[in-house]
């Protein structure tokens, strides 16, 4: 009899401790990790720190919400110091050492490549942000974040063209300078043969090495060509040195275009006024209306101001950042696991919504449409202005 | 294949001039250092960054004119040049080790302008930046004359005292014979401060003309080594006059070359140069 109840309340208590043990046990489930890496150092870093405060505001987002499958998601990242190399080296690492369950991709064209190499090794899922020749995205698994269509030296000058074409005064002469930095370089060569296929003539053809110190020759050409528009294959801030260069002979051209600028020194640039870039994204509507993204918009001014970013503007690179953590979310809840090929088979078949609009994957190189659109410096700010159904309100391309 | 316009030869040969003046002037420390000392000092690129993001915060926050900041820039950076050298002598290094240590101590200091300024872009908006004279149809922007006198005035100021002073003879004759020298009573060590002290100075100024006329990022601490490089070898080791010439000579070459070619041939030319006189002169650095 006592026997019998010492048996039943140790029951009970074995009963309560598991009881009280079950969501112990649930929540001590290990997280989901998803390793990276971006450029924390070197020439690419002051980009990469806007990827690396977008995935932070992600991450925090997404554990928020639940997580993944119901579990936590904690996001490892290296730094690759802006080398291709390393990067390569790191992504090893990332999949044979720390064993990450998924992989999100680098900051810029050489890492992803290098990253995108290591993903196909191992046919592991790899969703990046920034990768900007698809033609090189030769892995099935791979998923592109930066919407430039599979053929972007044709459809984005075109795109640039037709805008100019609309504008009260469209361009009869053109000059084309480029860095021979390889994501600008094809970008500027489409220019020129869809330039000469719609009737602009050639006025200047130039190419430069990436890191070149003195534009003060590049700017006195231009001036000497004269050109009605023009085209800049520029990455980060070598269209703020030819602005600066070009100012100081006392010139500025009637309509420019600028590939890759630095977004917050360009708009903040008073030479830059008027000035013509791609996007995807702009802090304005009809972007803004996409679900989430001014909650993103709020979060990012916050956080980018407190890691010491001078532009805390949402626009090209915190946008793509942003789609391509989306990408990874909605590809894991699709497939219901974390198993690679299934996440893959979903991306490819469904896409992914994404505050840059719904993304394809189901192109040439996994690219589906060319989302890129025209903005212009006005004001000190970037706003959008073609095609008019994303033109920022009331906004139009301004012509000198 | 149209002929440039006059107009555009010259602008581009006064673009070379004036990018050269700055090679010859990041150069003129590292010369002496090289030649007199014997320290090959890839730490001056990292030192002329570090002062010129210092103009940056003085002048963007402080609101002091980017010229003025030199009252402190110059004798901070002569200061941390001597801290430089008494540390590298107490090590006796090779110049070889001296180009490995002092890699290292730019890395330290990329990292810490990179802590406290981060990766991103810094413009010194002075008021000298959109200032330019009219010359005819040329045009002369002031950061970059500025630049230019600076280098000029230093060269030959430092070719002067090393062929009229007492000091400056001292250290031809260290930097010739170290033993003789000092049999003659001269003091190695304290001499080797005061270059170090000069070197880091100039430096510092370097740094100044820097921030006038170029944004900033840490990394860019290294596009530079390269074509300073150069023109201190053209210039010989140890000559104060040799970087601003060899500098002015890359400068201009390279812009010519854009003007009437393309861009991207620029390096070649300079490097070609380079190239040519260490294997018609050897021997001369």
């Amino acid at each position: 009899m006592r026997i019998g109840r010492i048996a039943r309340q140790v029951v009970a208590l074995c009963t309560l401790s598991v009881m009280a043990g079950a969501p112990l046990a649930q929540n001590a489930q290990a997280p989901i990790r998803v390793g990276s890496t971006l450029a924390l150092t070197g020439p690419l870093a002051a980009t990469s720190l806007v990827h690396k405060v977008v995935g932070e505001i992600y991450v925090e987002q997404l554990n928020q919400r639940g997580g993944l499958l119901g579990r936590k998601v904690e996001w490892i990242v290296k730094d690759d110091q802006s080398k291709p190399d390393l990067a390569r080296t790191l992504y090893e690492q990332l999949v044979t050492s720390d064993k990450v369950d998924l992989l999100m991709g680098p900051y810029a064209t050489g890492a992803i490549l290098s990253a995108m190499g290591v993903a196909q090794r191992y046919h592991k899922v790899l969703v990046h942000h920034t990768f900007g020749i698809p033609s090189m995205a030769n892995y099935d698994m791979q998923f592109p974040a930066w919407s430039l269509g599979p053929d972007p030296a044709t459809t984005v000058p075109n795109t640039v063209f037709d805008a100019l074409a609309a504008s009260p005064a469209p361009p009869k002469t053109i000059a084309i300078v480029t860095s021979k930095f390889p994501s600008v370089h094809f970008m500027s060569l489409g220019a020129r043969e869809v330039a000469k296929k719609r009737g602009l003539q050639e006025v200047l053809f130039l190419e430069w090495d990436f890191g070149n110190l003195d534009y003060g020759p590049i700017a006195a050409r231009i001036k000497d060509a004269k050109p009605d528009f023009l085209w800049v294959g520029a990455l980060g801030l070598e269209g703020n040195q030819l602005l600066d260069a070009m100012h100081k002979i006392d010139y500025s051209p009637k309509e420019h275009f600028y590939m890759y600028p630095a977004p917050g020194p360009m708009s903040k640039s008073p030479l830059a006024n008027n000035a013509l870039s791609m996007t995807m994204f702009e802090e304005h509507a009809p972007f803004t209306n996409a679900p989430g993204a001014a909650e993103f918009i709020k979060l990012y001014h916050e956080r980018a101001a407190k890691a010491g970013i001078p532009d805390t503007s949402v626009e090209v690179q915190a946008a793509a950042s942003y789609s391509a953590w989306q990408i990874l979310e909605a590809g894991v809840k699709g497939a219901g696991s974390l198993d690679d090929k299934a996440i893959a088979a979903y991306l490819k078949k469904n896409g992914a919504d994404t505050i840059q609009g719904h993304l394809r994957f189901d192109g040439p190189h996994n690219y589906g449409d060319d989302l890129m659109r025209v903005k212009q410096v006005q004001d000190g700010h970037w706003v959008t202005v073609y095609p008019k159904a994303y033109a920022a309100p009331g906004a139009t391309l301004r012509v000198q | 294949m149209t002929l440039p316009s006059a107009t555009l030869l010259a602008q581009s040969a006064l673009s070379g001039i004036f990018i050269g003046s700055l090679y010859g002037l990041l150069g003129l420390g590292l010369s002496l250092s090289w030649g007199l000392l014997h320290v090959i000092n890839l730490a001056h690129f990292a030192f002329a960054f570090l002062a010129a993001y210092l103009c940056y915060q003085l002048a963007s926050v402080g609101g002091v004119d980017p010229l003025l900041t030199l009252v402190l820039i110059v004798p901070l950076f002569a200061a941390l040049g001597i801290a430089v050298q008494w540390l590298l002598a107490r090590f006796s290094l090779s110049p070889l080790n001296s180009l490995l240590a002092t890699f290292g101590l730019t890395a330290i200091v990329e990292a810490g302008i990179q802590g406290y300024w981060t990766a991103d872009f810094r413009k010194l908006e002075s008021v000298y930046a959109g200032e330019k004279l009219r010359i005819g149809g040329l045009f002369v922007p002031i950061p970059e004359l500025i630049t230019l006198a600076l280098a000029v005035a230093l060269s030959f100021g430092i070719y002067a005292a090393m062929r009229h002073t007492r000091l400056g003879r001292a250290l031809r004759a260290l930097a010739e014979d170290a033993p003789i020298a000092a049999a003659f009573g001269i003091n190695a060590q304290a001499h080797a401060l005061a270059i170090a002290g000069v070197s880091g100075a100039l430096a510092g100024i370097a740094g100044v003309c820097l921030a006038l006329s170029f944004t900033l990022t840490p990394s860019s601490i290294y596009a530079w080594v390269g074509v300073v490089f150069a023109a201190v070898m053209l210039g010989g080791l140890g000559s104060a006059l040799g970087p601003l010439f060899a500098g002015a000579a890359i400068g201009v070459s390279e812009a010519v070359t854009m003007a009437v070619a393309s861009p991207s041939w620029a390096p070649i030319v300079s490097f070609t140069l380079l190239i040519a006189l260490l294997l018609l002169r050897p021997g001369r650095t």
